[in-house]
């Protein structure tokens, strides 16, 4: 079968619509260049009726929201998972790594969990601090003014708390806490554990004409039908459309690779149609890679040729090494207290009102890098698996477990949201040895050679699961809690999720200034091509102790002025 | 073959008879079509490849009469009506059960090997079946699978009392999802509103209160309309 050649030639191809890809089509499409965005999956709206799941009751969903097919559940918006059917991953010598994606315009930016934290100076530097990993060649002051401008273009919600590697920023007022949040915030203070409001980019505040405000269905990881959360498609591409851009969306649209001509340049993308399962090219004078850390350097390791006999801009080997996700622990507590609730409309916005960023030095402890908590409970939306074990806690009163009968429905209301979850998640050390690689074995049902994953935790990342534990008891303990789980062990891995579990992978192309050592520059490009660049989460040098997203929309912007600056200089 | 095809084929895969006969009339053929159709597009966002899924497994029969009659009375001896709200069957609990139960088939041996462990019983103790026994006898079995040891992980108890536990939450869970269920409980969320703190009675309840410090810091809900502004700190100005 024959490769179908598009006639057009774009000043740009994105691939990948989600947060890097979306900052990118909105930036470089209001420049006026020509953009071809291609995306995996489908289109979607959270507005569309036939999408929408926002505001649906669990009795409109037969399995009432079990997660037998979406992972987090029917009313989550993520198409895909950490297991797409034809589309397998693999994993060497025993060691672990899960692997989410989201086949769908605006990738993973539709249900995340909107946690939208600032980079402070030290994560640029961290090496400075512990000797450990390697320092960005950029530093806070370089990226400070896109933050600034990512802050007011979306909208965060926080505070201006003057803490030293939690930075200030242009934030909407965040909204009050809720019950638990209170007894939250007592218990931690009183082990001296740093508790401010969350930083989250839902709207609280109207940010312009065409957003509407956050109406606190607490919903989501759903998408939002009046825009009033961040995604990609909802505040960036489709602003970018309206704006009258020259935006041509291709959906459904799986790249393969990145072609290259002669002299090693690249000249566009070739990718499986979806829907006819046949191959197509795209021509772009230059390419931007956005599919996600390790699609990308999948894309780049699948682009082989005469003058790329290593995969596309992977002279240095680099391309893959030093993938990390953020480490996560978690347990759950029952507090008494918290029994008896009257029954009240507390949604609130999807997730915490309230967290703790990091608060200690880890010069004093005996790992390195640090995390920060989040925290869950409430009197939420019943979903599948709400009234499993409706009396457990009875057991801590001395009581009888179990039965059946009308005294059932009392036990329920009686522990209906007195259990408050808290979950940590931390800075992994960046290491060599923590990749992925191209499977010679196995392709995917497009034909594509899939990835295979090669991940280790190490002692840093079991000490700092560790130390979650220790603090989860004394919070628990302080709001006069009881812990509904037994501490994990060491040969548990102190309770620390499977690598690939917090869907905060990064690294896998990162950036340096040393090409030997490194993928990408400090403006993102490739040190081998210069007309590609890469704009996901690829391109991280270390993780921090943060969610990623609010840097790699900051990072792209970034990146973009750079190509637009290139461009008018015709660098490129 | 479009969505409305490969559904149409799947439905006519397994319930053929039904729907020739309707297929001898080509406007009752229509009917059906549409009918099935309006059932599986049960608008609650899902993907053309979902919605296929659900019309496959609502177009499938797990339990039998005899079983389903039998889940219906142990559902409703776990949840029984109160004087306000009706019981687990009133809240349509058993077709939820058996939709789980194809949804998850690990579910199904458990389910239906302890379905036939109640008979068993029943027959042995009493000569007739659970269904058909009294709710005197049915309840004095139950008392034998309804208390686990909670020292015992879940899957090491005997298969009636994993099997009892299951049914429970499969109850509650269909109870408390259904639209009396979350009547009930009084949950009164879901719905567009303006979040503007917990109920003064409510922290008293509790024994907490706000902090004027927190509060200050917070959305003042008047202003959720006005534009943002900020000046060049980052101080918000609207």
């Amino acid at each position: 079968m024959q490769i179908i050649e598009s006639s057009t030639l774009y000043d740009v191809i994105i691939v990948g619509s989600g947060a890097g890809g979306g900052m990118a089509t909105k930036i470089l499409s209001e420049a006026g260049l020509k953009v071809a965005v291609v995306e995996a999956g489908p289109h979607f709206d959270p507005k569309n009726a036939e999408q929408k799941t926002q505001l649906k009751w669990p009795y409109e969903s037969p399995r009432r929201g079990a997660s037998t097919v979406r992972a987090f559940g029917d009313f989550d918006s993520a198409y895909g998972g950490w297991d797409i059917e034809g589309e397998p991953y693999t994993r060497k010598n025993g060691t672990k790594f899960d692997w989410f994606r989201s086949r769908m315009l605006g990738g993973r930016t539709n249900h995340w969990g909107r946690i939208s934290l600032r980079f402070g100076p030290k994560d640029f530097k961290h090496k400075d601090e512990d000797g450990l990993g390697e320092n960005w060649p950029i530093g806070y002051e370089d990226v400070k003014p896109y933050y600034d401008k990512v802050d007011k273009l979306i909208g965060v919600f926080g505070t201006n708390e003057g803490l030293p590697n939690d930075p200030d920023g242009y934030f909407l007022p965040p909204p009050k806490p809720r019950l638990h949040e209170l007894f939250y915030i007592k218990g931690a203070r009183k082990s001296n554990v740093t508790v401010i409001p969350s930083r989250m980019s839902m709207l609280t505040k109207k940010i312009n004409k065409d957003r509407g405000v956050c109406f606190y269905c607490g919903q989501c990881s759903r998408g939002c039908e009046v825009h009033a959360d961040f995604s990609s498609g909802t505040c960036l591409i489709f602003p970018a459309q309206k704006n009258g851009g020259q935006v041509d969306l291709f959906v459904n649209a799986m790249v393969r690779e990145v072609t290259t001509n002669e002299e090693g340049k690249a000249t566009g993308v070739s990718y499986i149609n979806k829907e006819d399962r046949k191959e197509y090219k795209l021509k772009g004078k230059i390419v931007v890679l956005a599919a996600s850390a390790c699609s990308s350097a999948r894309i780049l390791l699948n682009s082989k040729s005469k003058q790329h006999p290593n995969g596309l801009g992977n002279s240095s080997d680099i391309v893959g090494k030093y993938l990390h996700d953020s480490t996560g622990a978690s347990r759950s507590c029952f507090i008494p207290d918290l029994m008896n609730r009257k029954t009240y409309n507390e949604d609130g916005v999807g997730g915490l009102h309230v967290y703790s960023p990091w608060w200690l030095d880890n010069k004093k402890l005996d790992f390195p890098r640090g995390y920060h908590i989040e925290m869950w409970g409430g009197i939420g939306m019943p979903s599948y698996g709400f009234g499993f074990n409706p009396n457990d806690l009875n057991q801590f009163f001395g009581l009888k477990v179990g039965g059946y009968g009308n005294s059932l429905r009392a036990d329920v209301k009686k522990y209906y949201g007195s259990v408050i979850g808290m979950s940590g998640r931390g800075e992994s050390v960046a290491m060599k040895d923590n990749y992925c690689e191209i499977d010679p074995t196995k392709v995917d049902e497009f034909g594509i050679p899939v990835l295979r994953f090669h991940y280790k935790w190490s002692d840093y990342e079991r000490k700092q699961a560790k130390h979650m534990n220790t603090t989860f008891e004394e919070i628990a303990h302080n709001m006069g809690g009881t812990m509904l789980q037994e501490a994990p062990t060491k040969e548990q891995d102190y309770g620390l999720l499977n690598p690939g579990r917090i869907i905060h992978e990064v690294g896998t192309t990162r950036m340096g200034d040393n090409k030997q050592t490194s993928v990408v520059n400090k403006f993102q490009q490739l040190h081998d091509v210069n007309n590609v660049f890469i704009v996901d989460a690829g391109p991280f040098v270390s993780q921090a102790d943060k969610n990623p997203t609010w840097t790699i929309l900051a990072l792209s912007w970034r990146t973009c002025d750079y190509i637009v600056e290139q461009v008018k200089q015709q660098n490129i | 073959m479009d969505r409305r095809e490969s559904i149409r084929s799947i439905i006519l895969g397994s319930v053929a008879g039904g729907l020739a006969l309707n297929g001898c009339n080509p406007n009752g053929e229509k009917e059906v079509d549409d009918e099935i159709l309006a059932k599986a597009e049960h608008h609650f966002g899902r993907t053309p490849e979902e919605k296929e899924l659900i019309a496959q497994l609502n177009a499938e029969q797990f339990f039998n009469e005899h079983e389903l009659t039998t889940v219906a009375v142990l559902c409703d001896l776990i949840l029984p009506a109160n004087e306000n709200f009706g019981s687990a069957t009133d809240a349509e609990v058993p077709d939820f059960i058996e939709f789980m139960a194809k949804d998850i088939p690990e579910l199904q041996i458990t389910l239906r090997g302890g379905l036939m462990w109640l008979d068993h019983k029943c027959n042995t103790e009493f000569n007739t079946g659970f269904a058909a026994s009294t709710q005197a006898q049915q309840k004095q079995i139950l008392d034998t699978i309804a208390y686990p040891d909670i020292d015992i992980p879940g899957n090491e108890q005997p298969l009636e009392v994993q099997f009892f536990t299951l049914m429970r939450n499969l109850t509650l869970t269909g109870y408390y999802t259904s639209k009396m269920g979350i009547e009930d409980l009084g949950y009164k969320g879901n719905m567009p509103n303006v979040w503007d703190g917990v109920p003064e009675e409510v922290l008293a309840q509790h024994g907490v209160s706000y902090e004027e410090e927190w509060l200050a810091k917070c959305i003042d809900q008047s202003t959720r309309s006005t534009i943002a502004e900020w000046d060049d700190k980052g101080n918000l100005l609207t």
